[in-house]
């Protein structure tokens, strides 16, 4: 894309929480970098440490890019497996639906869909069991 | 223990190494060289404090450990959890989760390691009362300074607190309540500690101050965790399984853990391993005399430190701070009470090997060979520019005129000496380029 001013991919690998949250470090250094301004940079940063965290925990393994264009910030999570049976549950899964334990632990249940999409300002979620999820994020820039 | 056959956890995956500097200026002990364009591990030296795995930017250094795989070798599987894993999950108020969690993963019993560090808080009470003990006694707890101490502070070996951590103590009890309840041999039973450091691994295959281990391997935390944590929110804590230690053995996790669980009016704990060098020296130096008892730990908080830890060090440590709080709420019992003196005669509670110094650090044994070596290490010392940038593969100038005189290294790998060398290279030709005939 021609009016691309930055482009990043990230692989993750499942279960690797040696790495689990470099990838989202990384993003916000970079930005930091760009001058973006601090609430961008914040919602961007809970987002991306969100969905990277998803990728190591809950899928089998993918990438996470970043893009920057003159407009706005996107991050493209693209997992392989092993995709999200109901997402409409997985998108209203929150405090409600965690066990007693899960709350007391400090884990909301489920994959912080919900966080993620409160903090973009435009976010898209594609999913097919045996195939893999997408999620898209777009965070507008002034 | 011969220092070529022992065994190291730490190891660098030559793939992922970029011969940077990062790992050569960390290293506690000078331990690592960088040589044709990645590190080298010098084996004598390492004391698998694991430093090198927590800075390497490229995560090429890794700590050699086993997996939930190797578990399956045993007929019967005993969990040994240090108490820094309760510290992995934010708010954890219940211990039987994890204990609960950890039989799910396979194992057939689980014995909490912060028991061991009771029994071993209690005998160390006991030791304490002996007369004329060496000040201060030192910690035996973490291995990585106990190796620190044989490499670098060999006087103080005779401080060193002749009782075996609460891994071994812990594995001890372990193997003999589940093979007297259920009837089985010893070695059909695989006791594994599921650990936050490489240090203890080593401290397995290569025992300090015992013969053997009672454990028989150790599993990374990282790896136990990322099992764990998606299974969460989903564990009915079984009804047996619940925490059957003091607060005190729990606070074992982080620094001044073990200070506090002996109730020693004198007592010092220092964390971070640049940090316990530093006070050591002071230590041998006398200057700390009045000090009853010393606790080191090689990473900053304590265990819950580990380089093999998930969560952040200083967020754990507080989570382990709200659990003793409440365990002691709870069960409002020392260590010194709830353990019976029999429970410390009658399990090997005490090292019963000598441990030996280290003397990986002197020029040589013989002691005019190795004046005749510093005699010449200062002449090639004087000759350096004394940067300390680490570019030639050695720590320090100083470490460099060492691996010279030792024969491990040139002078012109110093890359400032290559240039002054270039430079008047530069110059003669630039001289010999205006000859004319």
């Amino acid at each position: 894309m021609s009016n691309t001013l930055l482009h990043a991919e990230y692989p993750v690998e499942a279960e690797d929480y040696t790495c689990a949250g470099e990838a989202s470090a990384d993003i916000k250094r970079k930005l930091k970098q760009l001058g973006v301004s601090a609430n961008v940079l914040r919602r961007v940063a809970v987002a991306s440490y969100e969905v990277e965290l998803n990728l190591v925990i809950h899928s089998e393994g993918g990438v996470l890019s970043l893009e920057v264009t003159p407009d706005r910030v996107r991050l493209i999570s693209k997992d392989r497996g092993p995709g999200i049976p109901d997402l409409d549950l997985a998108m209203r899964e929150g405090w409600s639906t965690a066990s007693e334990t899960a709350r007391s632990l400090g884990f909301g249940a489920g994959m912080g869909l919900p966080n993620m999409k409160r903090n973009a300002d435009e976010f898209d979620i594609k999913s097919k069991v045996g195939e893999g999820t997408t999620i898209q994020m777009g965070f507008l820039l002034a | 223990m011969d220092a070529k056959k022992r065994f190291h956890s730490v190891r660098l995956n030559k793939e992922l190494c970029k011969g940077c500097t990062n790992c050569l200026m960390h290293c506690p002990t000078e331990a690592i060289r960088v040589r044709n364009g990645r590190a080298h591990i010098l084996d004598e030296r390492c004391i698998d404090c694991g430093e090198c795995i927590r800075i390497c930017d490229y995560h090429a250094k890794v700590a050699a450990i086993d997996t939930l795989e190797d578990i399956k070798r045993f007929k019967y599987r005993i969990a040994l959890p240090a108490p820094t894993l309760y510290g992995q999950f934010r708010n954890l108020q219940d211990v039987g989760v994890i204990l609960t969690a950890l039989r799910e993963l396979g194992f057939d019993d689980v014995f909490e390691v912060a028991r061991g560090a009771d029994i071993v808080s209690r005998a160390i009470s006991e030791k304490m009362r002996e007369p004329d003990l060496p000040r201060p006694m030192i910690s035996s707890a973490c291995p990585a300074v106990v190796r620190l101490i044989q490499v670098r502070f060999p006087d103080l070996i005779p401080n060193i607190v002749d009782i075996r951590q609460p891994m071994e103590v812990a594995a001890e009890i372990a193997r003999a309540e589940f093979c007297k309840e259920h009837s089985c041999a010893p070695e059909d039973v695989g006791i594994f500690f599921i650990t936050p450091c490489p240090a203890k691994m080593t401290a397995i295959h290569s025992p300090l101050g015992q013969e053997k281990s009672a454990v028989d391997g150790a599993i990374s935390m990282l790896e136990i965790y990322g099992l764990i944590r998606p299974m969460i929110s989903r564990i009915q804590r079984e009804e047996h399984m619940h925490g059957t230690s003091t607060s005190y053995g729990i606070g074992w996790a982080t620094s001044s853990g073990e200070a506090k669980s002996i109730f020693q009016e004198n007592a010092l704990n220092v964390d971070g391993i640049q940090n316990v060098s530093r006070v050591l020296e002071e230590i041998e130096n006398n200057k700390l005399s009045d000090l009853a008892f010393f606790e080191g730990n090689a990473c900053t908080g304590g265990c819950v430190g580990g380089p093999l830890t998930f969560e952040n060090n200083y967020v754990a440590k507080n989570t382990i701070r709200k659990l003793v709080a409440s365990t002691l709420a709870r069960n409002p019992v020392t260590p010194q009470q709830s353990v019976p003196v029999s429970m410390i005669n009658k399990y090997p509670i005490r090292l019963d090997v000598p441990i030996e110094a280290n003397p990986a650090m002197s020029l040589d044994e013989n002691i005019s060979v190795a004046m005749e070596k510093m005699t010449r290490m200062n002449e090639i010392i004087a000759d350096l520019p004394g940067y300390d940038c680490g570019s030639c593969g050695s720590p320090t100038c100083r470490a460099f005129a060492e691996d010279i005189v030792l024969g491990y290294a040139k002078e012109m790998e110093c890359i400032h000496k290559l240039r002054d060398k270039l430079q008047s290279m530069a110059e003669q030709m630039v001289e010999v380029a205006q000859i004319r005939r």
